[in-house]
């Protein structure tokens, strides 16, 4: 056993070095799962660390042992008849043993794992309720009278519990740099708990297919210092200005296109089939994480939603350019 | 009888067996098509190859046609083909039962793929996961294809199952017992007790689903009091246990040509036999380990998670065992073992990425992400599909009388090796990079476009590697040299028959006294019988009623994707056709 545990770790430090420098130059994307960033993700890295070095272990073992023996006993000229060995009992419990020892010593610290990233929700934590839809996510905070969409705004250092469901079909809520993903069920409520260790944007999107636009379901979680979270959460939690100016008839333009009946905007509008627009202004990305909130990227939106999200319920309206543009002054007012 | 109409009237296991393969190898190009056509569309960021609604259909048509279309089929053409002459049986125990299992797949199979020309095919994915394929979500005829043309496809391994249970159990010559079975007989006995006990749950599931669809009932509704994780649970009581269903035979193809080749006997037999067993059996344990996700809670976790390691433990027991196989030998690096170790090799590493996701922590990073789908394909590609290949060409000689060029052999195999690492290892890299599965598109700020370039590049070396392999194959029946009853020099009873085998398999029954019988033959230079039939022998005859049933099963399906009308019509068929069958040699 210790033998094994040196060995994997010669292993580790062997052939890990070219995979830790493919982690340095080649794994670190936005969406990277080998760099973590919460407590949640932290567990599982160090985990999976620990499984793929005993995997390196093995693989080594079993391929040299495999190539070797095919070189070693290959048939050439001279080569003896070979003898006809039907087993050997010793070596068959000596290789039932070895995995059985390598198998324990993946399954203890997995079974702690398992427990320590599903423990109670520490007290203090603060609770976000995150639905799914077909494609977006709405973002509630009830202690906060919070509420927004695609953008989940998190306070490092404080642990929060995500409680997940869905309207519609499972998704599956997966912001790979702080952990793992989670289900969002009909029907079931799931949570999540995690506490973010470094403040930063992290994208993320849905990992479980749930139609034509599964691809376009994307999320954007921004982690700040509680100071900024709070500051932030207090701006949310208050209506909009009123609009002014070619914004002023943005608003006339979302009254009178339709818009209404699907978007809430505090105090100006009450749908609630769509993601609530209320500080729209204020939000890095639009259409669930394809888009960034830019003038041109809201105004190709706005024409057109389904062209690009395939399937999206907000249908193509008939705008014309000058409510388009109207439209677009209107919703980035909205900070 | 000879021509079209005696393969289509055919009970016999070789031919049957022969369609099988074909079959199966057509389809392998199709899912293949499906797999490049993704491929390219991932090959950039925001790419306008396909549009998303082709992509997810073609995702959910290749999992769906590789698996049920490819992977299965290709392993019931070896049942067929070997298993009776594998025990020393002139057939199987229920010849026409086992054409109509034959044609019932090809029904099945005929009916999904029909879904593309009336421009609906499924678009759910392979796994069809509930309430998406409620008709709320999805509306067209899509999923209707897909549930049809599974039912139909799991009556097809249900019969065969029953139908190889039975041969093998009754119909084994005087002598083979148990232990002395050939290794590919005794998987293939155990995948069929799977499919037994796999193909239940799946059927209930898909007879729900049906009912949600069709009659408006709420069992995967949860405003109705359904629940959505009923589909899963039934799916993966199904699910997992199909992963062994596609996997076993290859290791019973594998073990039949390492010995063989090796010049040795299979090390450690009785272990090889119980590890498949106890494979099969803790198969059945583990199928939450798809849903670590869902939220079972961290005891159901623990359970599922040690259930899913025990396994690594018998999986690794084989790979020493055949290890030690090669040990000592004298080995001759022909294209069966070619193929043979690359199963080896590439399994090796589908084991151990299993081994990671089976720890529920870890895989809540990897579940479905690029890093299961790489994988599945270890698993799927580097293990089922390397024990095919290594068996196509081990057993080639055998049906065809025909041998492989073994050069162009040699050529397939690297360049299939090299594809399929290129296409999937990267893939590994895509997942630890946070890229799930199942999506059209990705944008460009997200860094996965070079893996993506690589692995696209990768499909089409496999996909080359594959065509030589299919193009040498054909070439030999026109110009490969006459293949002796024994090429390789083989220990089990079919190389003790011409090549190709008479259509009575063996003049006289073998009694069989070893378990390596034509080796022990060969040593105490006993005779290998006579080459002539001492007597008449019975044969069932040809029988046209298994295709009229699989007929009226196709027109009934198609019926319900169109008008009720065809489903009375079809069902007429199906009825008339059993009983014509049930009295056939009355006359």
């Amino acid at each position: 056993m210790v033998l094994l545990s040196a060995m994997r770790r010669g292993a580790l430090l062997l052939l890990g070095l070219p995979l830790l420098l493919l982690a340095g130059c080649g794994l670190d994307g936005p969406q990277t799962t080998v760099l973590p960033r919460s407590d949640l993700g932290r567990t599982i890295h160090d985990l999976f660390m620990n499984i793929s070095g005993w995997a390196l272990l093995i693989f080594v073992a079993v391929e040299a042992l495999l190539i070797w023996v095919v070189v070693a006993f290959r048939d050439r000229p001279g080569r003896p008849e070979p003898r006809s060995v039907h087993g050997h009992l010793g070596l068959e419990i000596a290789w039932t043993l070895v995995p059985v020892a390598i198998v324990l010593s993946i399954a203890i610290p997995t079974v702690v794992a398992i427990f320590r990233t599903q423990a109670a929700v520490p007290a203090g934590a603060l609770r976000v309720e995150v639905t799914g839809h077909r494609w977006w996510w709405e973002v509630r905070y009830p202690e906060l009278g919070v509420v927004t969409a695609n953008e989940v705004h998190l306070p490092v250092g404080r642990p929060v519990d995500l409680t997940l469901k869905s309207a519609d079909v499972i998704h599956s809520f997966w912001v790979p740099p702080l952990g793992g993903k989670r289900d969002l069920i009909p029907g079931k409520v799931n949570n999540l708990t995690f506490t973010v260790e470094a403040p930063g944007e992290y994208p993320g999107q849905c990992a479980e297919f749930c139609g034509i636009s599964h691809a376009n379901m994307r999320l954007l979680v921004v982690a700040r210092p509680p100071g900024e979270f709070e500051a932030w959460a207090r701006r949310e939690a208050t209506g909009p200005r009123p609009p002014a100016g070619d914004a002023a008839r943005g608003l006339e333009a979302f009254l009178a296109g339709g818009c209404a009946a699907c978007h809430l905007i505090k105090g100006v509008t009450a749908g609630t089939v769509g993601p609530d627009l209320t500080h729209f202004g204020g939000r890095r990305t639009l259409a669930s994480g394809i888009l960034r909130n830019r003038p041109e990227d809201l105004a190709a939106w706005l024409r057109n939603p389904p062209a690009l999200k395939p399937g999206a319920l907000m249908p193509k309206l008939p705008l014309t350019d000058a409510q388009v543009s109207a439209l677009v002054a209107y919703l980035r007012s909205l900070e | 009888m000879s021509g079209v109409r005696g393969w289509l009237t055919t009970v016999d296991h070789k031919r049957i067996g022969i369609l099988y393969g074909i079959s199966g190898l057509v389809f392998l190009l199709v899912g293949g098509v499906e797999a490049i056509l993704m491929r390219l569309q991932l090959a950039r960021p925001a790419a306008g190859f396909v549009a998303a609604e082709t992509f997810n259909q073609l995702f959910t048509m290749h999992g769906t046609t590789m698996i049920f279309l490819a992977v299965m089929p290709l392993n019931a053409a070896f049942f067929n083909y070997l298993v009776p002459l594998m025990i020393g049986a002139r057939d199987v125990a229920f010849p026409r039962l086992n054409a109509l299992s034959y044609w019932i797949f090809l029904a099945g199979a005929l009916l999904l793929n029909a879904s593309w020309v009336v421009g609906a095919a499924p678009d759910t994915s392979w796994v069809g996961y509930a309430n998406l394929t409620s008709r709320q979500f999805s509306p067209g005829l899509n999923t209707d294809f897909w549930l049809l043309g599974l039912q139909i496809l799991g009556v097809s391994s249900l019969v065969a199952a029953v139908n190889f249970v039975v041969t093998i159990l009754n119909l084994r010559a005087p002598g083979m017992t148990y232990m002395r079975l050939p290794v590919f007989v005794w998987m293939t006995l155990i995948t069929q007790f799977l499919i037994l006990l796999a193909f239940p749950p799946i059927t209930v599931g898909l007879i729900f689903l049906m009912f949600d669809r069709f009659f408006g009932t709420g069992f995967y509704n949860p405003a109705a009091g359904g629940n959505t994780l009923l589909w899963q649970h039934l799916f993966w009581l199904f699910g997992h246990p199909e992963v062994y269903i596609l996997i076993l035979p290859a290791m019973g193809i594998v073990s039949e040509i390492l010995p063989t080749f090796a010049r040795k006997p299979l090390f450690g037999y009785p272990v090889v036999v119980y590890s498949g067993v106890l494979i099969g059996f803790f198969g059945f344990g583990v199928w939450s380990h798809h849903m670590f996700t869902t939220g079972l809670g961290p005891l159901p976790d623990s359970a599922f998670a040690l259930i899913t390691m025990l396994i690594a433990i018998p999986t690794g027991v084989k790979i020493f065992n055949w290890l030690a196989t090669l040990w000592g030998g004298r080995i001759r690096l022909q294209m069966p073992l070619w193929f043979a170790l690359g199963f080896i090799a590439m399994f090796v590493m589908g084991g151990l990425s299993g081994i990671m996701h089976a720890s529920p922590p870890v895989d809540m990073q990897q579940q479905d992400s690029y890093f299961v789908v790489a994988h599945l394909h270890y698993v799927l590609i580097g293990g089922a599909l390397f024990g095919i290949f290594a068996g196509l060409a081990y057993w080639w000689p055998k049906a065809t009388g025909r041998m492989l060029d073994e050069r162009l052999g040699r050529g397939s195999f690297w360049l299939i090796l090299a594809g399929f690492n290129v296409t999937f290892f990267p893939m590994h890299f895509l997942g630890l990079l946070g890229m799930p599965r199942r999506i059209y598109t990705y944008p460009a700020e997200v860094g996965w476009e070079f893996w993506n370039l690589v692995s696209t590049v990768g499909v089409f070396i496999l996909s080359a590697g594959i065509l030589v392999f299919l193009w040498s194959a054909a070439a030999s029946l026109r110009r490969g040299a006459e293949a002796p009853a024994d090429p390789w020099n083989g220990r089990t009873l079919e190389w003790f028959v011409p090549s190709p085998p008479p259509d009575y398999n063996f003049a006289e029954i073998p009694p069989v006294r070893h378990r390596d019988e034509l080796w022990a033959m060969k040593l105490e230079g006993r005779a290998p019988g006579a080459a002539q039939p001492a007597r008449e022998i019975h044969l069932p005859a040809p029988s046209v009623y298994p295709l009229v049933v699989a007929a009226g099963i196709l027109v009934a399906a198609s019926g319900a994707l169109s008008h009720p009308a065809l489903v009375g019509a079809g069902m007429l068929v199906v009825v008339v056709g059993v009983y014509r069958w049930a009295f056939e040699y009355r006359r």
